[in-house]
């Protein structure tokens, strides 16, 4: 396991750069793109994961663990996704999304679930496989969409701002269940957010989707940048 | 599905070239009255429809009547024509209901008055019938165009100006909503101006509307006929063509008319008081009307003796179920077989379609929407004749695949209809998802998008299954009159006057497609009982 590596990933609309990233992420660790709206974080996210629309143009490579992932497709890049709503599938039982998720070399019923047991227990939901998805807590939720991801034994994690629907308290309490998984199974990891918190939780490096470092963390929140403001609003002479 | 429009067309004009089809057809004394008659009920009914079907969205649309309504009237949409023009006859002839609910203490009338209500030479009946029928399809059109034109805030955006519901309903609504109802209109006005089975239940016969007379010489013995049947039928796709035209060209003028109206600022709030009431009196006008009439013709298939002017048969028999049992059997079988085929067909090309539209991206166009609404504009008596020429060429001819191909024709596009908006509306990022998790497009298709959509896929489905059970001309030609379902029986019947075999028949024809409605209901309920998420909307 080397890592997810992004050589010189440029991506560009109509002329205009909107992700430019040149950046190895090992595994356990944890990277944040951090920007407000419309930075193209989500195009960040969408050329990484294999998912960009005709009017983007791409460059550069996307490397997992050494291997050049850019021209395959989504299904079979091997990077999980965590979104910002959980996309539980609404009509099949919590133990047949985790089910569904599972790679079809384990066989047999009931082998299939014992695993999806075992994912379940581990999220602190045991019992819960035969349950409807919508009768589930947003926390809750939450947790069953992160076993999904990682019982199809991604080899990288994108986190799309996995929290952000959670209430506070909630939110600690996830976010550390997630970066525990993620450290845990040694999974290099992006997180895509506008929310510093979030980002400053993970520890590690912030970027914005051109790569630069995002002003340092012990800034507090609310003053993002003030400094790049004036610049503008105040040209010289 | 230009495809088989043009192939017919041709097959249909073609053959008329060096023959004395256009002289014969020119010789026929009828031609003036039938042509007269197919334009003026065609166009008086349209225009009817569109006005009571905006006039209904307009002034009630947000009420607490109109969820009411809506319920009452979307039923209606799964009736056959032709069992909707039956039920209707029964009501309106001089010994149907209406007269006999009357009589004698109103009337005086001790046996049917002698007026010729039904089959007026005038073909008020005919537009009557057109109308309840034709309302329903434009309501659910027009409330499927409502939310992409933003209607609930530009109401409240009207009303917080002072501008009436209604005034502001046709000047901030309607505009938006137009370019969406057009096709629809059109489909209704097309099949106003030649419906064949309509015209032979509701219509005059001397001279009768041009279309029934068209399909009278299609299935003339005399196969020389048939010349002067492709010519009338071309006549008529002029004539449809023509006011298609002028529909088209009255869109401008009209829109000027609104943006006076418009500019003058005029609130007009005094139109709710003239138009509520009026649109929930037709409204309920359209669903006695047909509910009426269908009720009758449960009551005529159980009744035993019914003289006038009784109001109600006594006794009560099952005598003519009995009696017709062998035939219903096998014409609801036939009937079944053909809606199976066709719609299966159909939905298979529908998902298919809809499938590679999603996997690559693809959009559809207006263009594409036109020549999928072409099938529904075209007369059927235009290109019918010509699929028959070619079934007849290919061997095929009087045998249930070739029926049910030539219903494809028609069902295909009710079918995308309803399948695309669900369809497309599916949350892509499902697929996303299920694409990190290392799905293969067919696996999501399959154990996701399927699924998920299984309620409209059921009820696209039911709706194909509807517009089968309905087709009479395709039927008829196509079947050559040895393959028979419950619309052509019924319409066949419809002269005899036996009433109480009509109304077994017309039972059926409703039972039917109401059947597949409610399984497209209860299967998806069912099948996600103890899935909340999945629950309709």
């Amino acid at each position: 396991m080397t890592g997810l590596l992004l050589d010189h990933l440029r991506v560009t609309k109509d002329g205009t750069a909107l992700v430019n990233l040149d950046l190895a992420v090992a595994p356990g660790e944890v990277v944040t793109i951090m920007g407000p709206s419309g930075s193209g974080k989500s195009t960040a996210l969408a050329a990484i994961l294999g998912v960009l629309g005709p009017e983007f143009r791409l460059s550069g490579r996307i490397l997992l663990d050494g291997e050049d992932v850019t021209p395959l497709p989504t299904r079979a890049r091997r990077i999980g996704l965590l979104f910002q709503d959980d996309i539980l599938f609404p009509h099949l039982s919590v133990g047949s999304n985790l089910a569904f998720a599972l790679p079809s070399r384990i066989r047999g019923r009931s082998a299939r679930r014992q695993v999806v047991e075992t994912a379940l227990d581990q999220a602190g939901l045991p019992g819960y496989a035969d349950r409807d998805p919508a009768t589930l807590s947003g926390g809750q939720r939450a947790r069953v969409a992160l076993m999904r991801a990682l019982l199809a034994e991604p080899h990288a994690l994108l986190l799309d701002e996995p929290f952000s629907r959670l209430d506070a308290d909630l939110r600690t309490r996830i976010r550390a269940f997630v970066l525990d998984q993620i450290r845990a199974r040694g999974l290099p990891a992006i997180l895509v957010t506008h929310d510093r918190e979030d980002a400053l939780a993970t520890g590690g490096r912030i970027l914005d989707p051109l790569g630069r470092a995002v002003a340092s963390p012990v800034s507090a929140p609310g003053s993002a940048r003030p400094s790049t403001r004036q610049a503008f609003d105040f040209p010289s002479g | 599905m230009a495809g088989p429009v043009i192939a017919g067309l041709a097959g249909n004009v073609l053959p008329l070239i060096g023959t004395d089809a256009i002289g014969r057809l020119l010789a026929w004394p009828g031609l003036g009255g039938a042509v007269r008659l197919s334009v003026v009920t065609g166009v008086v009914s349209t225009l009817c429809a569109v006005a009571i079907s905006l006039a209904i969205v307009a002034a009630l649309q947000g009420g607490r009547r109109f969820g009411l309504l809506m319920h009452a009237l979307s039923p209606l949409l799964a009736l056959p024509h032709a069992a909707a023009a039956l039920g209707l006859a029964f009501l309106i002839a001089p010994s149907g209901w209406i007269v006999r609910l009357l009589s004698p203490w109103a009337t005086g009338w001790a046996t049917p008055p002698d007026l010729l209500i039904l089959n007026d030479p005038g073909g008020i009946a005919l537009t009557l019938g057109l109308v309840v029928k034709e309302v329903p399809f434009l309501l659910l059109m027009l409330l499927a165009a409502l939310p992409q034109a933003d209607a609930t805030r530009r109401m409240m955006l009207t009303q917080s100006l002072g501008y009436g519901r209604v005034s502001g309903w046709l000047l901030a609504v309607l505009p938006a909503v137009w370019p969406q109802l057009r096709l629809p209109v059109y489909a209704v006005l097309g099949y106003a101006m030649t419906s064949v089975d309509m015209g032979v239940i509701l219509g005059p016969s001397l001279p009768p509307p041009l279309s029934v007379q068209v399909a009278a010489w299609m299935m003339h013995p005399d196969l020389s006929w048939r010349g002067p049947a492709a010519a009338a039928a071309l006549l008529q796709l002029g004539l449809v063509l023509v006011v298609l035209g002028i529909a088209r060209l009255a869109e401008r003028p009209l829109a000027r008319v609104g943006r006076h109206w418009a500019e003058s600022g005029l609130r007009r709030q005094g139109l709710d008081r003239i138009a509520t009431p009026l649109a929930t009196a037709t409204a309920l006008a359209v669903v006695v009307l047909v509910a009426g009439g269908m009720l009758g013709m449960v009551l005529w298939s159980v009744a035993g003796l019914w003289p006038f002017p009784d109001a109600l048969p006594a006794p009560l028999t099952l005598a003519t179920w009995t009696r017709a049992a062998p035939s219903l059997t096998a014409t609801a079988t036939a009937t079944l077989a053909i809606a199976i085929l066709s719609t299966g067909a159909a939905l298979a090309l529908c998902l298919g379609c809809l499938e590679a539209e999603t996997r690559f991206g693809l959009a559809p166009g207006t263009a594409a929407m036109g020549l999928l609404y072409l099938p529904l504009i075209v007369p059927q008596t235009a290109f019918v004749p010509g699929l028959q020429v070619m079934v007849l060429a290919v061997g095929a001819a009087d045998t249930v695949p070739a029926v049910a191909a030539a219903h494809l024709v028609f069902v295909l596009p009710y079918v995308f209809l309803s399948l695309a908006p669900p369809w497309r509306a599916w949350d892509r990022r499902i697929a996303v998802v299920a694409a990190a998790l290392g799905a293969s497009e067919a696996r999501t298709f399959w154990h996701l998008r399927l699924p998920m959509l299984l309620r409209p896929v059921l009820t696209a489905a039911a709706v194909g299954m509807a517009v089968s059970v309905g087709q009479y001309l395709p039927t008829l030609l196509i079947g050559g009159g040895r393959i028979t379902t419950l619309t052509s029986e019924a319409v066949a019947l419809a002269s005899g006057g036996n009433r109480r075999i009509i109304g077994a028949y017309a039972v059926l024809q409703m039972l039917l497609p109401a059947a597949g409605f409610l399984l497209a209901l209860a299967v998806p309920t069912l099948a996600f009982r103890h899935r909340r998420g999945m629950r309709a909307a």
